[in-house]
């Protein structure tokens, strides 16, 4: 069951079998700008990206974004830059893939965000949306859409922290702004 | 708040604990001056670079990188520091830009640790210059201040450190350069593009529609299992213009490179089911690809890969949880009421508690890591074809000459400190890209104990293995070696190559005769390029000999005029591309008379000790790993037996 979360809504994901979590998957799509007028090149393209924050005790240890594709433990891994977009028809552009297992034993939370490279807010995109998928079993676990969500060119997605032995999701959605994840270090900061 | 400084503009400094964060869409260089009261630097210790890169209270970046992140703790700097300019400058001799003009406006922000940022400055309007002040930090009444300064200069970093009033500027600034070139050049070769559907035994298999539960399937771009098979064939074809030439411009092959098999490959070995709870078996070449060899060999880059991962991991964690212990001692140590009573024994008990928790964690993900690649590298060093096995491996005894040239060739074993008992081997690929430097130098940290000539023996032993490994490898008749011998010294070494036959001709020994086979070479390089570029290859004279040509060059630059020299750093530039390829056995030390003409020699080349150092580096976290150098058992005849066989080969192939 797909929980449709409205921005800013905060709810805590548990697995319906009682288990924990091993694997989860930030998916990020949204439809390609359309060509209008006599020069259909001079359109402008859209560049969302994914990011993950890895923090340790409040601490910024390791970010996997599309300069750093492969965190260096090994257990966060980004599907490769896309900088256009798709046709908007479900399937995620780009992807983040977290190995719950693997992840160090000293980082607690990951953090997801989405920018926008291109400067576009949410408003311009069409068809955007951001959704988490348990990666073991296919089951999406929560989806946002971000067309049409405000004048905001990032949002904080979600964080997936430790509790007791396994893995919680929280999505958080807030509204932020800036080019990279860096930019939005501050925003991140109370979420966490 | 941030401020979005102009050039000249000042802004206040709240904590002293800082970041300043580069982005410059290029590799730059970043570094760190410190001045006194009177605005002097006093000395190259207080010039922070890749060479040198710690100084109490800052920290830089060892590589040249498009992003950096420098780390300052401003009230650990010395008293009589009044002043720290920020620099950024380009690596010459990278071949990439070298003027600041010709890349994105430079791009530094003051932030907090936790990422705020306190000042932003774009360095605009640089043109023709090369090395830029970026920002300056300075003292003001016992508080700091951050400037925009942008002060370029065309003349590069020796220009700039020269104008701090720094004594030798030109060669610290050589010296940074060559440490930022050396940390390019010190990296292993690139990785092959790790398969996303190359899951291998250590994850367990994701189950199928795993896709996401709306059930479609992703566009291409982003799909995560866009398959890149055949690439590296791709790589070997395209690097290697001469072989054959005779059958270049006839005809032109259609086939797509990355669907050279026509039939499907065999499946790959799949590991039996696991038992619940347990990691599944290790099985050899349990990895993509259209053969038994190129799994084996992803398999081997995927052990390399996951094994630099998981100790990346445990770094990270015993690192980070050092740092928590400190900070949390510090903070008993401040408190006055913990100096009383208990209270501070407690605290103190607790952050070393919690420390031995969080270190001994890391170190069981640790172990039970290790323990699977070694379950792995067990089942997998006893499969591997001749070229990628240690010269102890039973498949060197049943050695045939190969018919095919394989894709890479084993040059020794790579281990980390954490992990002793497991060594990686090291592929490259075939045919090689670059040079091979066995350094005969006492350059290691590792060789104390042995003496300089013992060293110069032992890299010339290792050369010779080298070769006949590459010797043995190739089909009877591609790959000739020759070698440089100016003094006779390594006439010993040499031994199993000489008595074999399987050199053409003698070592040369003199000038007259290095001189000799650096002329006939260097021509043979002439004419191949002569006739790729003109896309003439069958008019390459009938008797040139189209086999790969490896030279061994010991004790250089002993018996080496001028001339002589520049031939060598002609064969080293343009030889590799038409398949001619230089082992140095030396001492940078022997050379230095020649001073940095021989620079871009030295880095052009792939450098491997003759005893266990740690000098080179993975590509995807830089740790640093030991190499070993392969051995030939004590009293094992292998090498001349498979020698004997090559000689054979060859006789017969003639």
């Amino acid at each position: 069951m797909t929980v449709n979360l409205t921005k800013g809504q905060a709810i805590s994901l548990q697995k319906n079998d009682g288990g924990t979590l091993t694997a989860v998957r930030m998916g990020l799509g949204w439809q390609a700008a359309p060509r209008r007028g006599l020069f259909g090149s001079r359109t402008r393209e859209i560049d969302l990206d994914a990011s993950a924050v890895l923090f340790a005790d409040k601490r910024p240890v390791d970010v996997v974004f599309f300069q750093h594709l492969v965190s260096d433990d090994g257990s966060v891994r980004h599907t490769g830059d896309n900088l256009v977009g798709g046709v908007g028809q479900g399937g995620d552009d780009e992807a983040i893939l977290v190995d719950l297992a693997r992840v160090p034993v000293h980082i607690d939370q990951i953090v997801f965000t989405v920018n926008s490279f291109t400067g576009q807010t949410f408003q311009e995109v069409q068809n955007a949306f951001c959704r988490l998928v348990d990666e073991s079993s296919g089951q999406e676990l929560a989806r946002y859409t971000l067309a049409g969500g405000g004048a905001y060119t990032a949002q904080i997605m979600a964080k997936v922290h430790r509790a007791g032995a396994g893995w919680t999701m929280t999505a958080l959605g807030t509204p932020a702004n800036g080019r990279t994840f860096q930019d939005l270090m501050p925003s991140i900061v109370p979420h966490l | 708040m941030t401020a979005e400084l102009v050039r000249g503009q000042n802004h206040p400094l709240p904590q002293a604990r800082l970041e300043i964060r580069v982005s410059a869409g290029e590799p730059v260089l970043a570094g760190a001056t410190l001045s006194d009261a009177q605005g002097k630097v006093r000395g190259t210790e207080w010039v922070a670079h890749p060479g040198a890169p710690t100084l109490p209270g800052l920290e830089v970046s060892k590589q040249a990188a498009a992003d950096h992140r420098l780390a300052f703790d401003l009230d650990a700097l010395p008293e009589s520091v009044h002043r720290v300019d920020v620099l950024l400058a380009l690596p010459t001799g990278t071949g990439g830009p070298v003027r600041f003009g010709a890349v994105a406006a430079p791009f530094v922000a003051v932030t907090g640790l936790d990422g705020s940022e306190v000042a932003s400055y774009t360095i605009t309007g640089l043109d023709s210059e090369s090395a830029v002040i970026a920002l300056e930090l300075y003292r003001r009444q016992d508080s700091w201040k951050v400037r925009a300064v942008g002060q370029g200069y065309a003349g590069g970093l020796a220009a700039l450190l020269a104008d701090q009033g720094l004594a030798g500027a030109a060669q610290l600034a050589s010296g940074i350069n060559d440490a930022v070139v050396q940390g390019l050049a010190r990296s292993v070769a690139p990785p092959p593009p790790r398969l996303p559907e190359g899951d291998r035994a250590l994850q367990t298999p994701a189950p199928a529609g795993s896709q996401g539960a709306s059930g479609t399937v992703p566009p291409q771009q982003g799909a995560p299992g866009a398959p890149q098979h055949g690439s590296p064939y791709d790589v070997t074809g395209a690097a290697s213009p001469v072989a054959p030439p005779a059958a270049q411009g006839a005809s032109i092959n259609y086939t797509h490179p990355g669907r050279a098999a026509g039939a499907p490959p065999p499946p790959a070995p799949t590991a039996p089911p696991a038992d619940p709870g347990q990691p599944a078996q290790p099985v050899a070449g349990a990895a993509t690809g259209w053969s038994m060899e190129e799994r084996l060999y992803n398999q081997v880059w995927g052990m390399f890969e996951d094994l630099a991962r998981t100790v990346a991991a445990y770094r990270s964690a015993v690192d980070f949880a050092d740092s928590r212990m400190e900070q949390e001692l510090d903070k008993v140590l401040s408190d006055p009421r913990s100096r009383i009573g208990g209270q501070g024994h407690v605290a103190r008990e607790a952050a070393q508690t919690k420390h031995t928790e969080l270190v001994s964690q890391a170190r069981a993900a640790l172990d039970r890591d290790l323990t699977q690649l070694i379950a792995e590298s067990d089942v997998v060093e006893p499969a591997l074809p001749a070229a990628f096995a240690r010269w102890d491996n039973p498949v060197w005894h049943g050695y045939r000459v190969p018919m095919e040239i394989p894709m890479a060739l084993r040059l020794g074993d790579l281990h980390l400190p954490e992990s002793e008992n497991l060594r990686i081997p090291m592929l490259i690929r075939l045919p090689l890209e670059r040079g091979l430097w066995i350094d005969s130098g006492r350059s290691g940290q590792l060789d104390e104990l042995v003496d300089q000539d013992e060293l110069r023996r032992l890299a010339m032993d290792v050369a010779v293995a080298h070769a006949a490994r590459l010797l043995a490898v190739y089909p009877a008749g591609e790959f000739v070696v020759h070698v440089i011998d100016p003094a006779g010294s390594a006439a010993r070494s040499l031994t199993p190559l000489v008595r074999s036959g399987v050199l053409p001709a003698p070592p040369a020994v003199g000038p007259a005769s290095v001189a000799d086979v650096l002329t006939r070479l260097t021509e043979r390089v002439d004419l191949v390029q002569m006739a790729v570029r003109g896309g003439a290859a069958d008019a390459l004279p009938p008797g040139l000999d189209t086999a790969e040509q490896l030279l061994i060059v010991n004790d250089f630059p002993h018996g080496f005029d001028d001339r002589a020299v520049t031939r060598l750093r002609y064969l080293a530039d343009e030889g590799p591309s038409v398949g001619v390829h230089l082992m140095m056995v030396a001492d940078r030390e022997d050379a230095a008379a020649y001073g940095p003409l021989l620079d871009p020699l030295w880095r052009s080349l792939l450098r491997l000790s003759p005893v266990p150092d740690d000098h080179l580096a993975d590509p995807w976290v830089g740790h640093a790993w030991t190499y070993e150098p392969p051995r030939v058992p004590r009293g094992s005849q292998v090498l001349d037996q498979v020698l004997d066989q090559v000689a054979e080969a060859r006789r017969r192939d003639r």
